[in-house]
């Protein structure tokens, strides 16, 4: 406990999702705009979720620990079909945006990609949720206690940020895929990137059997990962490519040499 | 404490009500919005409002005419930018807020009221707290609006040596007093031994050099910085002083109050304008948080002989086709205007006519010739009134809540939501706009539905370990 904790939490938690954002967001405006929109549409439907599963829980009997516990369980699939369809509804606003921006730009076309836009609104979910998931676990792990002292997990604050850093990539990779599908209208993705977060929801409640959760969710989000890096246009060229940093001809280059042949005539 | 309160009025009135014109976001926009607006006003002639507001130099119109959509499509652009330079300063001042309340424990102890919050809330019914709540927020909100009356009466008749001594008086008071009151709680929850000399050494560099850079001039960053510190240090007295839910109705009520003051026809805030704009005059500068300097002929924000200077250079331009601004005072009108004039209508009303930059430029230079200022040096101007209440809005929210970060980072996540939206409204409809409503609503649902719903979901989710 103390401040090292605290420290080595949050670098675990929130490492990726600060460099990302730090390498990718930060320098560019529109994406940090986009970045705050998406946190503000994951809280809205976080929000009717806490509703929802507040009026469940008083409306039924607060004695019996069975009902209240499968009443998380449904809070927590109601949360996650929300924040999908948040998602979709975030994606139909980034969609007119673009569209906006293209049409009033010199070149016609709009300053950010859809894809850009999908890479930053997934992690703006991810980063949200992981915030709002661990902060307050990561700010009591700087005072003082034992962490599993009445016979829990001893390992629940490490756990919990590998769990953190797992669903803040995860959400990154959905908000790929789920734009992607949306534009191409393949359905039977959305259904799939559905399913794999309710399945990751799933899997976090057989916790603290931590090997049955941990393990397969980070499985997940490695062929989440790949399934957005196929589809995001990536591929083992492009990192051949990227590795071996080759300067590409730039086609600007081109016509500029094109255009001083003449000249040379 | 007495004193304390005593000095707030003056102090609060120079704060809030001067900043209720600042209250509202203005963008100093480049030569491509003010050819846009050139083209839409000569459309729009049968607008009375913009035969008061002054028509822009008639050879400038023509020799600048452009396609609106470019100019559109600038101001979108720039506007992403805009929005970001503002996030930044509004994130500072609330996580400067936020650090303290969280550290510094003198600023959620009770320690008693201001006199503006007479009624105690440690009442022994729920109806009698909520009574006395209201009660507080009706004598605070009218103590506010009596202010906000007498500055557009004094500024009505004149008497601007009142008004800048008030400023004066209040900065001093948050510069120092303040500040002192701040270290000294500073030092005493880190355990610092300190002695008066250094204290009083580094209040008085701190106080004077803030003096400068605000009221005069000084390096852009520190400038904003200064402020910052300020709206941060008046934020913290409010959460201290105000009992919670008078806190909460008075930020409610200052909402609607900032909405109807700014947009309403009748509106002190809007008197104020009107009145500065007959006269051709700017109004209290030292308030306003600016993201970027205008490099002016004559800058200096509020040098009177800059003041002056400008008004004698905008005679030059007597001869200027095309001025149709109606206006009593004869000589003061013309087809130039002052550079601080133009600011503050342009802080007031809006980016619906020329730059400042442009204006002084071109009476500065009579051939006429643009200004070659780069329009991604335009900045956007927010009242030090907005960014208190902000602050106030989120420390409330991270010193009382039971959902703790949580509420706080919900509250931030609306207010800088709300302040995008308002900058996307100003963008659209290009008036003076308050920037309080919005983002006080979306921190104030946020904040009542995140302690009270969202907390207990997500607290029984961590017991449990489960993740959604």
């Amino acid at each position: 406990m103390g401040a090292a904790v605290f420290f080595g939490l949050a670098g675990i938690a929130f490492g990726p999702a600060l460099a990302l954002v730090l390498l990718t967001v930060a320098a560019e405006p529109l994406r940090v705009i986009v970045l705050v929109a998406g946190a503000f549409f994951w809280l809205v439907s976080l929000l009717l979720a806490s509703l929802i599963w507040f009026i469940s829980v008083h409306l039924s009997d607060r004695e019996d620990a069975k009902l209240q516990y499968g009443l998380l369980i449904f809070g927590a699939a109601v949360s996650v079909l929300l924040q999908e369809a948040f998602r979709f509804a975030y994606f139909k606003l980034l969609k007119k945006a673009d569209q906006g921006l293209a049409l009033i730009s010199e070149d016609g076309r709009s300053p950010i990609s859809l894809r850009q836009m999908a890479y930053v609104s997934g992690l703006s979910f991810g980063i949200i949720s992981g915030v709002f998931s661990v902060i307050n676990i990561l700010v009591d792990s700087i005072g003082p206690g034992i962490v599993g002292i009445h016979g829990d997990s001893p390992y629940y604050f490490i756990t919990s940020a590998f769990l953190t850093m797992a669903l803040v990539l995860l959400h990154t990779f959905w908000g790929v895929i789920f734009f992607d599908a949306c534009e191409k209208r393949r359905y039977w993705c959305l259904g799939l990137v559905v399913a794999t977060h309710l399945l990751t929801s799933g899997l976090t409640f057989l916790n603290p059997w931590y090997e049955a959760s941990l393990v397969p969710i980070f499985i997940i989000t490695l062929c989440m990962g790949l399934w957005a890096f196929v589809t995001a246009g990536g591929s083992f060229r492009n990192i051949l490519k990227c590795l071996s940093c080759k300067q590409e001809d730039d086609s600007r280059v081109m016509m500029y040499s094109a255009l001083q042949v003449p000249l040379e005539d | 404490m007495t004193e304390l309160s005593a000095h707030l009025p003056q102090f609060q009135h120079g704060q809030l009500t001067e900043n209720f014109p600042d209250n509202h976001l203005s963008n100093t926009n480049d030569n491509s919005e003010r050819r846009r607006h050139d083209n839409s006003e000569r459309r729009r002639n049968d607008n009375p409002e913009s035969e008061t507001n002054g028509q822009p130099h008639n050879s400038t119109q023509q020799v600048v005419e452009q396609d609106e959509e470019e100019d559109e499509e600038l101001t979108l652009k720039y506007g992403a930018k805009h929005v970001i330079m503002l996030f930044v300063p509004v994130t500072l001042c609330m996580v400067v807020v936020v650090a303290t309340i969280k550290s510094v424990s003198f600023y959620t102890r009770k320690d008693g009221q201001l006199i503006y919050t007479p009624f105690t809330e440690e009442t022994e019914t729920v109806g009698q707290r909520a009574l006395n709540s209201i009660l507080n927020a009706a004598i605070m909100i009218s103590v506010i609006i009596v202010m906000t009356i007498l500055l557009v009466v004094l500024y009505k008749y004149r008497c601007y040596k009142v008004i800048h001594g008030w400023l004066i008086i209040s900065s001093l008071l948050l510069l120092f007093f303040f500040s002192f009151i701040y270290l000294g709680e500073v030092f005493k929850t880190y355990n610092v031994a300190m002695d008066y000399i250094t204290v009083a050494l580094m209040i008085w560099n701190f106080g004077v050099v803030g003096m400068i850079c605000i009221h005069w001039k000084g390096p852009l960053r520190l400038q904003q910085a200064y402020l910052i510190m300020i709206s941060a240090l008046m934020a913290l007295v409010f959460i201290k002083y105000l009992p919670e839910w008078t806190a909460w109705l008075i930020l409610a009520v200052i909402s609607v109050y900032d909405l109807v003051a700014v947009l309403c026809p009748k509106g002190p805030l809007r008197m104020l304008v009107e009145t500065a704009q007959e006269r051709n005059e700017t109004l209290f500068p030292a308030l306003i948080y600016s993201s970027t300097m205008i490099w002016l002929v004559n800058m200096a924000e509020e040098d009177p002989e800059a003041q002056r200077k400008a008004s004698k250079n905008s005679t030059y331009d007597k001869q200027a086709p095309a001025n149709q601004t109606q206006n009593e005072d004869a000589e003061a009108d013309d087809g130039g205007f002052s550079q601080e004039w133009q600011q503050q209508r342009d802080n007031r009303i809006g980016p619906i006519e020329s730059t400042p930059e442009s204006r002084a430029a071109v009476q500065a230079l009579p051939s006429h010739s643009q200004t070659s200022e780069d329009p991604e040096e335009r900045g956007v101007k927010l009242g030090l009134g907005d960014f208190i209440f902000y602050s106030v809005l989120v420390g409330k929210a991270s010193a009382t809540a039971s959902g703790d970060w949580n509420t706080t980072l919900a509250c931030f996540v609306a207010i800088l939501i709300g302040l995008c939206l308002t900058l996307l409204l100003l963008a659209i409809f290009k008036k003076a706009l308050p920037a309080l409503p919005i983002s006080i609503t979306f921190g104030l649902v946020f904040y009542f539905a995140t302690d009270n719903l969202v907390q207990p979901f997500m607290d029984q989710l961590a017991f449990h370990q489960f993740y959604i």
